[in-house]
């Protein structure tokens, strides 16, 4: 830190990135919230854990390997950066306590609360039927390997999509979204649908949430965890000294993930209205029902996330209406057509609604500079496809699909059907059962010597 | 083809505003957007003023008192 104003940047940064972290917690604590309000009340115990674990699996090996793929992979497979990526090994002196470095820590730690959603909105497609080991696997695949080899392509200011697509996605769509969402379809075209889910004529049966209450709830938790995510994607402020591309001038600013300006109103704005527009048009084509009234406020979001810093309000609302009709009516198309169980409709409101929204973005803001560098491809609709595809579909929907029937041919995908009719927790509910009546009766044994 | 003012961020920030598309088309997408409100505004009275219907033909005494002792 060379001067006082520099420290004071430099602090600022770290305990920006730090609240965005605590923020983004509430996404976690909503879709454990949100997953248990949708399984049914014999599965309780272990889809709660199920996605409690991948807590500590993911950031551990987000810390191995993860964040190093991050530094490392901009233009893999033709080259790897061993220089960037020597910073950001687990053996690397700027990744513990070092009064050097403010900033890699709390960077780090933005970068793996993306990566638990991602493995998160995995998790809630699955439930009541694979197993936590295979679960496990796949969350950290996706958490740690295939969304960040995206994230390195596709969000790294030197990523080679940005500079040869001209690929724009400042707020996910398709770098967490779509690769989630298609890596959850993957599994779930394996996996199969739970018991009972379709009829013998293939109508699909609904299972509705044991307990709506705790899904709103979890809900609202993961809007409020949103914020922080999106306040995750963008620098707070630099000066373009620092940026060291095209800006000209000494207004400092702050910018997207591309270190391209844009402004937390911006973000404030989109966020709040492409909820709304998502929200009112969910509300209006599932005629009223509150799990996709409350997702097609999660796919507005989402549809309009690529381009949230730069679009106007109105513009992205519209995007959200446009992006929760889409997640709706897909979701029903493909599960009614291809017999598919999404039992929380991740893949309508993360996949398919990611993947809308990089290519509605690409129209949007055609011919838009991808880059505050030179030499960038421009912002285009053609860009954004090729970046949708490889998102959705080769680091998502691919790898999903392959690891899992690998997986299923050594029979380590699927529980039992036995034990999927009784339930997941039935001993652990049995255990508590007894318990409850042992200490019940060893008290009433001490009431009864004390009364004599 | 640009929807936006500028190709590169080759600028003074000092000097640049609006960034968003289509700047200069504001009325246009106030217009869009009072449309699209009004529209799913008015779609959600006529959606309740069905349902609601629907529940009217419904009720019955036997269903009504079993909801009421269900709290």
């Amino acid at each position: 830190m060379g001067s006082n104003i520099d420290a004071l940047t430099t602090i600022f940064t770290e305990f920006y990135y730090f609240v965005t972290v605590v923020f983004m917690f509430f996404i976690h604590i909503g879709f454990c919230v949100y997953e248990v309000g949708v399984a049914r009340r014999r599965n309780h115990m272990h889809t709660l854990m199920k996605n409690t674990m991948l807590i500590p699996l993911v950031t551990v090996t987000f810390f191995f390997f993860g964040w190093w793929i991050y530094w490392a992979f901009p233009n893999f497979p033709a080259s790897i950066d061993w220089a960037a990526g020597a910073a950001n090994t687990p053996w690397s002196p700027t990744m513990g306590t070092n009064l050097g470095d403010h900033i890699t820590g709390v960077f780090w730690a933005a970068f793996l609360l993306f990566s638990w959603t991602a493995a998160s909105i995995v998790s809630g497609a699955c439930i009541e039927r694979i197993k936590t080991t295979a679960f496990l696997i796949h969350a950290v695949l996706i958490g740690s390997v295939f969304w960040i080899i995206d994230a390195a392509w596709g969000w790294h200011y030197g990523g080679w999509m940005v500079k040869y697509l001209g690929y724009h996605d400042a707020y996910a769509s398709g770098v967490i979204h779509a690769i989630a969402g298609g890596y959850a379809l993957g599994i779930l075209m394996v996996l199969g649908p739970r018991l009972g889910k379709f009829a013998k004529d293939g109508t699909p049966r609904d299972i509705p949430p044991h307990n709506p209450w705790l899904v709103t709830i979890g809900f609202f938790l993961i809007y409020a965890g949103f914020w922080g995510f999106y306040a995750a994607c963008n620098v707070p402020i630099i000066s373009p000294e620092v940026i060291d591309g095209q800006i000209t001038g000494v207004t400092w600013t702050a910018t997207n993930i591309y270190l391209a300006p844009t402004t937390l109103s911006a973000i404030t704005f989109n966020f709040l209205m492409s909820l709304s527009g998502g929200l009112m048009v969910a509300y209006l084509v599932s005629k009223g029902d509150a799990f996709w009234t409350y997702s097609g406020g999660l796919a507005g979001i989402i549809t309009a996330s690529a381009g949230n810093d730069l679009y106007h309000p109105i513009q992205a609302m519209l995007i959200g209406g446009f992006g929760a009709y889409c997640a709706f009516k897909l979701h029903g198309y493909v599960e009614r057509r291809f017999k598919i169980d999404d039992a929380v409709g991740a893949v309508a409101v993360h996949g398919y609604a990611g993947f809308i929204g990089v290519v509605i973005c690409g129209f949007m803001l055609w011919g838009a500079p991808s880059s505050p560098f030179e030499g960038y491809a421009t912002i285009s609709p053609w860009g954004q496809l090729a970046g949708a595809i490889i998102m959705f579909g080769l680091l998502g929907f691919l790898p999903g699909y392959l690891i899992s029937k690998l997986m299923q041919s050594r029979g380590m995908l699927r529980i039992p059907a036995a034990v999927e009719l009784r339930g997941l927790d039935a001993m652990t509910n049995e255990g508590y059962e007894n318990a409850v009546a042992d200490v019940q009766a060893a008290e009433r044994a001490i009431l009864n010597a004390q009364s004599k | 083809m640009a929807t936006t003012s500028y190709t590169s961020w080759a600028a003074d920030l000092a000097d640049v505003g609006a960034v968003y598309p289509f700047v200069g088309s504001e009325v246009v997408m106030v217009i869009l957007g009072v449309v699209f409100w009004l529209t799913c505004q008015i779609m959600m009275a006529k959606m309740e003023k069905e349902e609601l219907d629907a529940e009217e033909k419904s009720a019955d005494v036997k269903s009504s008192t079993a909801n009421i002792d269900r709290y």
